[in-house]
């Protein structure tokens, strides 16, 4: 049986469903993404979690113990807000001490587990400021003490990036996922940005209008998308029309309204070779610098597609160009239409 | 910015603030002032008023007379009552009224508005229907068997209606600094252990003491000068301050002894609030940075 557990969990409010029959196993010690877009349940089933939402139907089984209905304050879970939730009226060392004051931990020990956390997340010489004296990125790793410190079976994140610029947002997923690693602990993330989920993961749960659609590794998501949602969610991709040859796979088919099945391929994965050679023609329409890649549209016979190439310093197409385009054809995924819609 | 900089070296703000200057002036300053003389004249009961001779013999009086001491020191611990009572009964309605959903949040705040639109005399009144000595409660002790209780003319009636006059001015303050405390730290509280209680008195009572403060400078403040509910609850026999100065200055004729009375009652006023104010200020002040 897996660390944590969810079976068939839901959540109802009134006539609609917020979290429809999930199933889920957590091993010890991984790292899991719940993904999806606003309203798709995700924050909802954290919370079934953490307690503060009452299960409609389902258990959650914690380590052999069933703790569907138990209190908050009894579950022993570490929380991180999306807002943070500090409180503002204590210090840093308060804040990080307070859930081991519920615990009636030594006052001796509390010191000492103090320092080591704040040690782990990089705020010793802070442990005396107030909340509203830090940066947000501080904030959020006394947070994320102050949930580790109490020495949780499970850490639960709610969106903990969001409220963070692009770049500290980067710098913290990799450092959440250090300490993760660090102190070992089975983490639970809630989150909306395929990104951050692909990033820090060991699995990603993908939901959608309240169910799950695909659990995968990273890569494999990324790879082998099992949905049109999945796939434009988790990525980019173009779509195209397609359907399969004498072999069994997967070819485009280049006559609009052709084709019976819906194909996936990454804009990274095509080639841009000369006009008139290739699998595709199509003519560049706008470009998009993007730093390290160029992001091309090209317009072709079965629609518009996007191309990315790596900035390797040559000169991008210009706008207007023909081209033809090239990919391997192992590369085609072939999607499954959307069973549910969100 | 720059109109406003502009207009600061223009001297157009005095000119702008000018209307909200002298109304203030007038209402408020030089009738102080005015009552600031009168309170050093000296008064004959042949002639009323001297106003051209000056005298410290009325302030000498209201310090040496114990008539005085025992009014001054009933009036401030009905509001230090009064206060404690809003803040028990009022904070916790607050912390319900903004955990209340959207429909019945507004009812309610309103429900709790209302009463302030209604006059104070009129409130009074009808409390001393209920109170009275054939009032209803009366006369429901009476139908159950028992002996009526004298409730009017005492500091149990003035209490009871100066409690519910003043309830909207704590539950407002208190309202408005809960609406600024983020709920996800009452879960954070929850999830490392702390039980509701704690989660109230560790959580959420420290980052709404500045609300608690301002409800109990209004509601003390409001309460040691009221003068409507004691005059028409507190009877002849129970006095308080602000009853006094109206006797002095209508039954005694004795303007300048009122006067006297009014500026020690402001000054008392002023010395218990601002202490008050820096008691529980400095507390919060460096953990809240308000």
């Amino acid at each position: 049986m897996a660390f944590l557990q969810l079976e068939g969990l839901s959540k109802r409010y009134g006539t609609i469903d917020a979290v429809v029959a999930t199933h889920l196993a957590v091993e010890k010690g991984e790292f899991v993404s719940l993904l999806g877009p606003s309203g798709c349940g995700k924050t909802t089933t954290l919370q079934m979690i953490a307690g503060f939402v009452e299960v409609s139907d389902g258990r959650i089984v914690l380590d052999g113990r069933d703790i569907t209905h138990a209190k908050p304050s009894s579950r022993g879970l570490g929380v991180v807000f999306q807002s943070y939730a500090l409180f503002p009226h204590m210090t840093v060392a308060d804040n990080v001490a307070f859930g081991l004051r519920m615990r009636k931990v030594p006052a001796a020990d509390i010191q000492r587990r103090i320092k080591t956390v704040l040690d782990l997340v990089r705020l010793a010489q802070h442990a005396k400021r107030y909340p509203r004296e830090l940066s947000g990125g501080q904030r959020q790793r006394v947070a994320l003490a102050r949930a580790l410190v109490i020495e949780p079976p499970v850490l639960l994140l709610d969106e903990p990036l969001s409220n963070l610029d692009a770049n500290l947002r980067e710098e913290m997923q990799f450092e959440i996922r250090r300490i993760q690693r660090e102190v070992g602990i089975t983490t639970l993330m809630v989150t909306h940005d395929q990104a951050e989920a692909l990033s820090i993961s060991d699995r990603v749960v993908v939901m959608q209008a309240g169910r799950i659609t695909q659990i995968d590794e990273p890569y494999k998501l990324y790879e082998h998308p099992r949905t049109q949602f999945i796939s434009g969610f988790v990525g980019k991709a173009n779509m195209l029309p397609g359907d399969l040859d004498g072999q069994g796979c997967a070819q485009v088919r280049q006559v609009p309204g052709d084709g019976t099945l819906v194909l996936s391929l990454r804009p990274e994965k095509i080639d841009l070779v000369a006009a008139g050679s290739g699998r595709l023609q199509g003519k560049v329409i706008t470009r998009y610098f993007l730093g390290s890649q160029w992001l091309y549209r090209i317009e072709t016979a079965i629609g518009e597609l996007t191309v990315v190439r790596r900035n390797d310093g040559a000169a991008p197409m210009e706008e207007g160009t023909a081209v033809g385009m090239d990919w391997q054809a192992g590369l085609l995924r072939v999607l499954d239409a959307d069973e549910v819609h969100s | 910015m720059s109109l406003i900089s502009e207009m600061r070296r223009g001297g157009q703000g005095y000119l702008l603030s000018a209307p909200a200057l002298i109304m203030f002036t007038c209402l408020l300053l030089v009738p102080l002032a005015l009552t600031l003389i009168l309170s050093f004249n000296v008064f004959d009961y042949e002639v009323g008023v001297k106003s051209d001779s000056y005298t410290l013999a009325n302030y000498g009086e209201v310090l040496t007379d114990s008539y005085f001491y025992e009014i001054f020191l009933r009036t401030f611990w009905i509001s230090a009552l009064v206060t404690l009572l809003c803040v028990v009964i009022g904070v916790p309605e607050a912390y319900i009224l903004s955990r209340m959903g959207t429909p019945w949040r507004s009812i309610f705040l309103i429900l709790i508005l209302t009463p302030l639109l209604i006059s104070v005399v009129v409130r009074a009144f009808g409390w001393s229907l209920l109170l009275g000595a054939d009032g209803l409660i009366n006369q429901g002790i009476q139908a159950l068997g028992g002996q009526p209780i004298k409730m009017l003319y005492t500091p149990f009636a003035v209490i009871i209606a100066l409690v519910h006059v003043m309830l909207p001015f704590m539950i407002i303050p208190v309202w408005t600094s809960l609406q600024k405390l983020d709920p996800a730290a009452e879960q954070a509280a929850l999830s490392l252990g702390a039980t509701q209680a704690k989660v109230m008195r560790l959580v959420v009572l420290p980052q709404i003491m500045p609300g608690m403060l301002s409800g109990t400078l209004i509601v003390f403040g409001l309460s040691a000068s009221s003068f409507a509910i004691p005059g028409l609850l507190g009877g002849r026999r129970l006095k308080m301050v602000a009853t006094v100065v109206y006797d002095q200055y209508l039954s005694e004729l004795n303007w300048p002894m009122g006067a006297t009375i009014a500026v020690a009652l402001l000054l008392v006023n002023l010395l218990v609030m601002l202490s008050w104010n820096r008691m529980v200020e400095g507390r919060y002040k460096k953990t809240l940075g308000e």
